[in-house]
């Protein structure tokens, strides 16, 4: 079958790619643009290990096609941090010691900025419940809730003890 | 040398761990990111039947196929015997871990693998995977293990003999063995106690769930050496049972750990590495092979489910006399079920008396069970734990002085055997009594439930390397996969003792052929034993720079000391002298005898039992039968904490899991056996909005065994949580749940029963 061209901003560039039309947006993001960030947990829209952004919103890149892509704007885990400088998420991330295997960070801390991007003050009902799609099998959750709220302060501009 | 009653610079503080940068950017590489030129993609054929007879398999319309580079089927695996595998984490048989990876004769499973393809691409290999024409006979089948121990059960194997009965059975049985633990006179015990209780309990099996399934990348070169990169809780154990499943010699195959995200004892077994090597000798070319969530349920090893029946006998005041259980544990299609752990953890927090337990092994028509976090002590704890509740509430004592008059002590001798020695549970119990939680009253409407939970820890074989680099930086690597931050302890004692900052030490874990065996990440023993050799590689480089100083300085050894990084001469009498530190000493290490460098191989033993009290809070709401945790609070003995985040994090997320286990998780058959919630979906792990905070409490009773005091942490937070809620219920409701999982159907049905 022949290949769709899609053409799209990944992370701030400019990207290009040729893709089956059966084809995920996660699989075209690992497979075809090689950034292999985004996760496969389930591949069914129920762990959230490959969220990505697009225009905006939060979506599970596995429930996505590849060509749905054409002319939207995707932000991935690799396009969190600003060159060196990590986000205030991925930092708090690493101070709470939020992470164990990690395996469901880059999706988790991609939740986390739209969440943030969208609601700057959540409450800890708010977060745990926007987060309820980004299954985290090791932490409990406890520390990444502790991280989300932090860094919530800190981009609110809150200096927390 | 043990550094317990040292004033600590870095163990004990809360480092950001050396490959945490990696992991909050999507740069951390797990076995399903590696890709190679050329890759294939290895697909796996599985049955759909229960149980069934492989009549025949024909491949050549698969094979034929364009983009099918090859097709494997048993017939191009050695048929091995049957031998006793020591590799993994439990009970393992060589002969059944290759059926397990590729069925021969029989199917004994939905998921079961049959055959597998490589194909240039994902949907081709599928394509060829619908290509394949197996014929099968379908068997009867048996689901549940007392279904299973029943006379006329359908028999997953012709050549199981129940093992551990005298006399030697004459007739096949899906009793795979019987074990036995005997303490005292356990009918004598019940004579003389004053209240008897008895209780029936079921778990259901859960899966590990962790978030990665399984995957990994083989490479067979014409000259017979494999390349493998995987997602494994040891690569060793890779290589071994690669090797032993293919003929191969295990010089011939290297392994490469590739970042493995979640295991939680799921991982200590193979079922791709072996598949993916054989189609790359196959097709000439690179195999990729990862599975979907869906395989994950059917194919890979939750834990058992069980029946149980236990009683317990006392005297009025409290104190217990007898205890009795009779466990079984179902194995899933191959022996090898935790139950020689279930029989001995149940009743380890107790001095008792008078034991008597009973396990039976069964296998029957579900995937074969792997280990996970503290393999078979969950469950058994259960229904002790439950029932501890019940005996309490008979007697009218307080769920926590019931325990404090029955804890087992140093010198308590265990109904399996050993002395315990060197344990914390009553510095717990104690933490339980004046914690908060405890102490504050139960909300209205609420109800309050307690338990707790024991596990052995491992030690066993480790290896590890320290390197000081020219600059005088240092690498420390080590044989142990990093399922949950061993990278920063194990970095962290190296640094305590080379008087140095966690930061300036990097860990790694190294591939098969760099560094000497290293047992699985499993059994709670990383930061323990690979803790304890990278201690004494460290040591080994702290007496070499010392030697080093003391040539240069041209004085005795004993003469120079080493303190903060740097080597002093010891005393005024030494000789006055600037002091040298590390970056000092590794630029001259040429002219002082070569590479600053030391490994250290040990068979650690010693690792330090731990146990735990969970106290939960809970409302349940009648209408609709759901249970919320209100409040979650966690009292651990772990030893010394070397990096409190990790611990904590650790029980935090053992208790979670455990909250997954009493609330949701299990295995819904269909009456044809194949499984219908094979997904993220219906089968319901804990999310962020499901669960509290749960507080972890951290008790400190030093091991002496452990340089550092350090014990396993990583299993006993799993034990006591299905029990802790089942009180918590109970106290709630009134209601006994003794069947998990506590899902709210079933607290309904119980209100229904109840009024
Ligand atoms: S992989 Fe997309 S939600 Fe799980
Ligand atoms: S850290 Fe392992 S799944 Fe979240």
């Amino acid at each position: 079958m022949a290949k769709s061209y899609v053409s799209a901003t990944i992370n701030g560039e400019s990207s290009e790619f040729l893709c089956e039309t059966q084809q995920t947006l996660l699989d075209v993001l690992r497979d075809v643009v090689g950034l292999t960030g985004s996760k496969e947990g389930c591949a069914s829209g129920d762990c959230g290990a490959c969220s990505v952004i697009m225009d905006g919103r939060l979506v599970c890149s596995c429930l996505v096609l590849g060509v749905e892509a054409e002319g939207t704007s995707i932000t991935t885990i690799e396009g969190i941090a600003t060159g060196e400088k990590l986000h205030p998420v991925q930092q708090k991330f690493l101070e709470h010691a939020a992470l164990q295997c990690g395996f469901c960070t880059p999706g988790l801390i991609v939740a986390t900025k739209a969440l943030l991007d969208e609601n700057p003050n959540p409450t800890e009902t708010e977060a745990r419940y926007w987060l309820a799609g980004n299954l985290c099998r090791c932490t409990g959750y406890d520390k990444v809730i502790r991280a989300v709220m932090d860094a919530a302060a800190e981009l609110r501009g809150e200096t927390v003890g | 040398m043990n550094y317990i009653d040292s004033s600590l610079k870095v163990v004990g503080t809360r480092p950001i761990r050396p490959d945490g940068v990696d992991k909050v950017t999507g740069r951390a590489v797990f076995a399903a990111d590696t890709r190679a030129s050329g890759m294939l993609w290895g697909k796996m054929l599985r049955s759909p039947h229960a149980h069934a007879r492989i009549v025949s398999i024909d491949t050549t319309k698969a094979e034929a196929l364009k983009g099918v580079f090859g097709v494997v089927t048993a017939a191009d695996f050695p048929d091995i015997p049957s031998e006793e595998a020591f590799v993994g984490e439990g009970p393992m048989n060589f002969r059944d871990l290759a059926l397990n990876c590729m069925a021969r004769t029989k199917v004994l499973y939905e998921g079961h693998a049959l055959a597998a393809v490589a194909a240039s691409t994902q949907a081709i290999a599928d394509e060829a995977l619908a290509l394949i024409d197996v014929k099968y006979e379908i068997l009867p089948h048996v689901i549940d293990v007392e279904a299973a121990m029943a006379p006329n059960a359908p028999i997953l194997h012709d050549d199981m003999f129940t093992s551990g009965v005298d006399p030697k059975p004459t007739k096949p049985s899906n009793i795979a063995k019987v074990v036995t633990f005997r303490k005292g006179d356990v009918e004598a015990g019940f004579k003389d106690a004053d209240v008897i209780v008895e209780g029936t309990y079921t778990t259901q099996p859960v899966h590990q769930a962790y978030i990665e399934p399984h995957a990994c990348l083989a490479t067979y070169s014409p000259d017979g050496q494999v390349q493998i990169h995987s997602s494994s809780q040891g690569h060793f154990m890779v290589r071994a049972y690669t090797a032993k499943l293919l003929g191969m010699n295990m010089s011939n195959i290297r392994v490469n750990p590739a970042e493995i995200g979640g295991g939680f004892g799921g991982k200590t077994l193979v079922y791709l590495e072996p598949i993916a090597v054989a189609l790359s000798k196959k097709s000439g070319r690179t195999v990729k092979m990862q599975m979907t969530r869906e395989d994950v349920f059917k194919a890979s090893g939750p834990t058992s489910g069980a029946w149980m029946e236990v009683k317990i006998g006392a005297k009025k005041d409290g104190t217990i006399v007898a205890a009795k259980q009779v466990l079984k544990y179902q194995a899933g299609a191959f022996a090898g079920s935790p139950i020689g752990p279930g029989c001995m953890c149940g009743f380890a927090m107790y001095d008792l008396p008078n034991v008597d337990v009973v396990g039976y092994d069964v296998v029957s028509n579900r995937p074969k069970v792997a280990a996970y976090r503290a393999p078979g002590a969950p469950i058994t704890s259960f229904a002790v734990e439950s029932l501890m509740d019940e005996l309490a509430i008979k007697l009218g004592i307080d769920a926590l002085t019931l325990r404090e008059k029955n804890a087992a002590k140093n010198g308590t001798k265990t109904h399996y055997g050993p002395t315990h020695q060197n344990i914390g549970f009553t510095a717990v119990l104690a933490a339980v009594k004046s914690h908060p939680h405890w102490k504050s009253p139960v909300k209205p409407g609420q109800g309050r439930g307690l338990a707790t939970g024991f596990w052995f820890n491992i030690g066993g074989e480790s290896t590890a390397q320290v390197h000081v680099n020219e600059d005088g930086s240092v690498t420390a690597a080590t044989g142990s996969p990093d399922i949950g931050g061993s990278r920063a302890s194990i970095g962290m004692m190296v640094a305590e003792v080379l008087g140095v900052p966690a930061t300036s030490v990097r860990t790694i874990v190294a591939d098969t052929a760099s560094i000497g065996f290293t047992h699985v990440t499993g059994g709670s023993r990383v930061t323990f034993a690979t803790g304890m050799a990278a201690t004494q590689a460290a040591e080994k480089i702290v007496e070499d720079l010392k030697k080093r100083a003391a040539q240069t300085w041209d004085i005795p050894v004993e003469a120079v000391e080493w303190k903060d990084g740097k080597a002093y001469p010891a005393g005024s009498n030494a000789g006055a002298f600037e002091p040298l530190d590390l970056a000092t000493l590794a630029l001259k290490a040429a002219r002082t005898g070569g590479p600053l460098i030391a490994e250290v191989s040990i068979n650690a033993q010693g690792a330090g039992p731990g146990f735990g009290a969970h106290i939960c809070d809970v409302t349940v709401d009648k209408e609709t039968g759901h249970v919320t945790i209100e409040r979650y609070t966690a009292v651990q003995d772990v030893g010394k904490a070397i990096h409190p985040s990790y611990v904590e994090g650790q029980i935090q997320g053992g208790a979670a899991q455990g909250i997954g286990w009493a609330l949701n998780e299990e295995y819904i058959y269909n009456a044809k056996g194949q499984m219908e919630n094979a997904g993220f979906l219906d089968y319901r792990v804990p999310v962020a909005s499901d669960v509290p905070m749960i507080e972890a409490v951290l008790v400190e009773v030093p091991n002496p065994r452990h340089p550092f005091g350090a014990r396993g942490v990583g299993e006993v937070p799993i034990v006591p949580p299905m029990a802790a809620i089942a009180n918590a219920i109970r106290s709630a409701t009134g209601l006994r749940m003794p069947d998990l999982p506590m899902s709210p159907p079933k607290v309904r049905a119980a209100f229904d029963a109840q009024a």
